[in-house]
């Protein structure tokens, strides 16, 4: 079940084109990465999500019916580039924004009761904003978006300017919102976070999405049969015994195991390996090297710019 | 609630509710009301320095005539005293010199010498005093040569004053009274409120535009309301601003015009319109005529009420808010288009000029009211809300008038629609130098 459902998205800003036939899907509940280089037009396919502004073609359907304006009131969206009013006291400001998000006066202040008090902030109701450091700032921000209960909530960078602690808390945040029934769509350029908490992901790269699909199932296409292993043994009896469908890719000496990479030119199955390599020495440890999405972001990207010069 | 009327609440209050609002709020009118008070103090104050005076009268015609006047003491001095004062009037007790020469009467001069500057007032007094003398003196001889011993009764009477009144005659072939100097000041205390109003709270919308594009809260706020409904509450928020302040003013102006008044006893507010008189001789004539200028006072609120009110103040608020919403939706969208303050200060310029221009047509207006360059100035939107409000208190034309508001009205719909497509790319769109040509192509975006 889709919570929301791009089709065909294209965006035009003058000559400039800002998204060229972009389709995603988003499961209810489920953590969905947007990811692309800078300027890919991540932003521009965040704030058509937002309505902020509206495709040139294309169509946007929110809980399985055409998406409209008053479907904003469900979403929850906290940008990159973020501010507050800085003159305002933290809690006006915060009851301002979830008002404008819908909310009653009533739901609002208890709602926001129940965060400042989860994240012991409640002694800032009245501080103006200016006098709090970035990371608190930050913090009143992650309210501010998640406050009306939105169904789909849209992070861009939600990590950046947060201490390792606060960052972890804000992570602990999202995953129980999603576990609460919440779909989020999760833009950043930390690939380690991405492989923490996405689900699928989707890449875009000069307005074209070149990459969809659940994060396990990407990470199944791009590997390259690589194998590990550690052994205790002669490396060039080792390496005598393979045969030229190997490859070696790397190899160390160490004065109690080696470790040898090597990639299976020929096919998949690991067990041709493990047959050859049983002879030759005593395997401490075996595995399949699955590339990590780093690896997986800079191979797509890289090959298509390679390809579309 | 309406999203607009939250964003408009905010606005409001967060204006409302500062320190410098509230600062210049009440001393804008107290500074006012101290520029009419102080002077009008200052000047029944008496000048009580004791000052005693020389005189070394040649002519021996002004001994007796001038002894004292206010705290002013006259001393006359023999030759000897006269050359020895010339010598040496710093180490004497005198204030000043006072030299009249024997051929005073046909030289008009006399010589006042002193080691101080003379305050103007004192050689005024002097003036007007040795004037008096030798005019009367030389009216005597008048009289007695022309043998008519009533001459001076007679020559009183002969002098005249005409007041024109001026008339206005309606379609109906009635005729009104009216004044035109009513009707001038009425025209160019409108046009300069809107003026200003327009400069101070258009800017203030831009500044507050700006500050959220500077901060980055706009973003966050424009995925909850659309940017035009953010737009709107703050234009109109301003405006409420504005009202409140200029509503302010006006509770206390006459409220410090009350207590001047009764500050300021009738006797010696006659006593100060006597005393600024005398100080200007060649208006002795008027001197006489008080019961006159307060009958003129009384013509003047009659022409007040002679003119057409309810025309004016639906001119007003019309002409008002039309100007305000036309500059403000544009300044608007400078502030969503630009990234710093110089930036905006170009952009400024061209969208406020009409304002400007409207502010100099102001004169030639008020000079010819039917002339071409009052009609076209009342009838293009961008300088109408002036020029027309200008020219309602001398009467126009009832076609004049509409195509006048029917041409600002459709002109701010194209505005505002303008001032939304500028206002929503802009805010969002940062470190681009913007000039016209850009700023046109923001028109064909899509939403």
């Amino acid at each position: 079940m889709e919570l929301f459902i791009a089709r065909n998205i294209h965006k035009e800003y003058g000559a400039t084109r800002a998204l060229n036939d972009v389709s995603i899907s988003v499961g209810k509940g489920s953590i969905f990465g947007l990811l692309g280089p800078n300027g890919a037009g991540k932003t521009t396919l965040i704030r058509i999500i937002n309505q902020i502004t509206a495709p040139d073609q294309g169509e946007l359907f929110f809980d399985g019916r055409k998406m409209t304006t008053a479907d904003v009131s469900r979403i929850g969206y906290l940008p990159e580039e973020r501010g507050l009013y800085k003159k305002m006291k933290i809690g006006e400001q915060a009851l301002y924004l979830a008002q404008l998000k819908g909310m009653s006066y009533r739901d609002a202040m208890k709602s926001l009761k129940y965060w400042f008090e989860k994240f012991d902030i409640v002694a800032w109701w009245d501080k103006k904003v200016e006098e709090l450091s970035k990371g608190m700032q930050q913090k009143v921000q992650f309210i501010t978006t998640v406050i009306h209960k939105p169904d789909l909530l849209i992070f861009d960078e939600p990590f950046s300017g947060f201490d390792p602690i606060n960052a972890n808390l804000i992570k602990q945040e999202i995953l129980e919102l999603r576990d609460k029934g919440a779909t989020i769509i999760f833009s950043t350029h930390n690939m380690s976070t991405v492989e923490d908490l996405c689900d699928h992901i989707a890449l875009i790269n000069k307005s074209r999405k070149i990459l969809d699909g659940p994060i396990h199932e990407i990470k199944q296409t791009y590997k390259s049969n690589i194998f590990e292993v550690s052994y205790k043994g002669d490396f060039n009896r080792v390496s005598s015994l393979l045969d030229p469908s190997f490859a070696i890719l790397e190899h160390q000496e160490n004065p109690y195991e080696n470790t040898i990479r090597i990639q299976h030119l020929n096919g998949t199955d690991s067990n041709d390996l493990i047959r050859l390599l049983v002879n030759a020495a005593e395997i401490v440890s075996f595995r399949e090297v699955i590339p990590s999405m780093n690896d997986v972001f800079i191979k797509v990207v890289e090959s298509y710019n390679a390809s579309n010069q | 609630m309406n999203k607009t009327l939250i964003i408009l609440k905010r606005e409001y209050l967060t204006r409302v509710t500062k320190k410098s609002f509230i600062v210049t709020t009440l001393l804008v009118p107290l500074f006012m009301v101290a520029l009419m008070v102080i002077p009008a103090w200052l000047a029944t104050r008496d000048d009580n320095q004791e000052r005693t005076i020389a005189v070394y009268d040649e002519t021996n015609m002004f001994l007796g005539q001038i002894s004292q006047e206010g705290s002013t003491k006259y001393h006359f001095v023999d030759p000897d005293t006269y050359n020895r004062l010339k010598e040496n009037l710093a180490g004497s007790e005198f204030y000043a010199l006072l030299y009249i020469p024997g051929n005073i009467i046909t030289t008009n001069r006399a010589q006042l010498s002193s080691p101080k500057q003379v305050p103007f007032e004192l050689a005024e007094q002097i003036e007007r005093r040795l004037s008096q003398i030798v005019e009367a003196d030389k009216r005597q001889k008048v009289i007695s040569e022309s043998g008519v011993p009533d001459l001076e009764e007679k020559l009183a009477a002969a002098r005249t004053r005409i007041s024109v009144n001026t008339m206005k005659v309606t379609e109906k072939g009635e005729e009104k009274k009216s004044s035109s100097m009513v009707a001038f000041i009425a025209s160019y205390g409108m046009g300069f409120l809107i003026y200003f109003f327009v400069f101070m709270y258009g800017s203030l919308v831009m500044r507050s535009v700006m500050e959220e594009k500077k901060n980055r809260i706009v973003e966050v706020i424009i995925s909850s309301v659309k940017p035009f409904e953010l737009m709107s509450g703050k234009i109109l928020g301003t405006a409420l601003v504005g009202l409140t302040q200029v509503g302010i003013w006006i509770v206390l102006l006459v409220v410090g015009m009350t207590v001047v008044q009764g500050f300021f006893t009738p006797e010696s507010a006659q006593e100060m319109g006597q005393s600024l008189l005398q100080s200007q001789p060649q208006m002795g004539a008027v001197q006489q005529s008080i019961p006159e200028a307060e009958n003129q006072i009384a013509e003047i609120l009659e022409s007040i009420k002679t003119l057409n009110l309810p025309l004016i103040i639906f001119g007003f608020l019309f002409y008002f808010l039309g100007g305000y919403l036309l500059y403000s939706s544009l300044m608007g969208a400078i502030g969503a288009a630009v990234d710093n303050d110089e930036d905006s200060q170009q952009l400024v310029f061209p969208v406020t000029f009409p304002l400007i221009l409207s502010i100099i047509l102001l004169f030639s207006i008020s000079k010819n009211p039917e002339g071409s360059i009052a009609f076209w100035a009342s009838i293009i939107p961008f300088t109408s809300p002036i020029c027309m409000l200008a020219r309602i208190p001398y009467g126009v034309p009832a076609w004049e008038l509409l195509l006048s508001i029917f041409l600002l009205i459709t002109t701010l719909v194209g505005v505002i629609w303008v001032a939304a497509k500028i206002y929503r790319t802009g805010i969002l769109m940062y470190g681009k130098k913007v000039n016209l040509k850009e700023l046109y192509k923001w028109l064909t975006y899509r939403g």
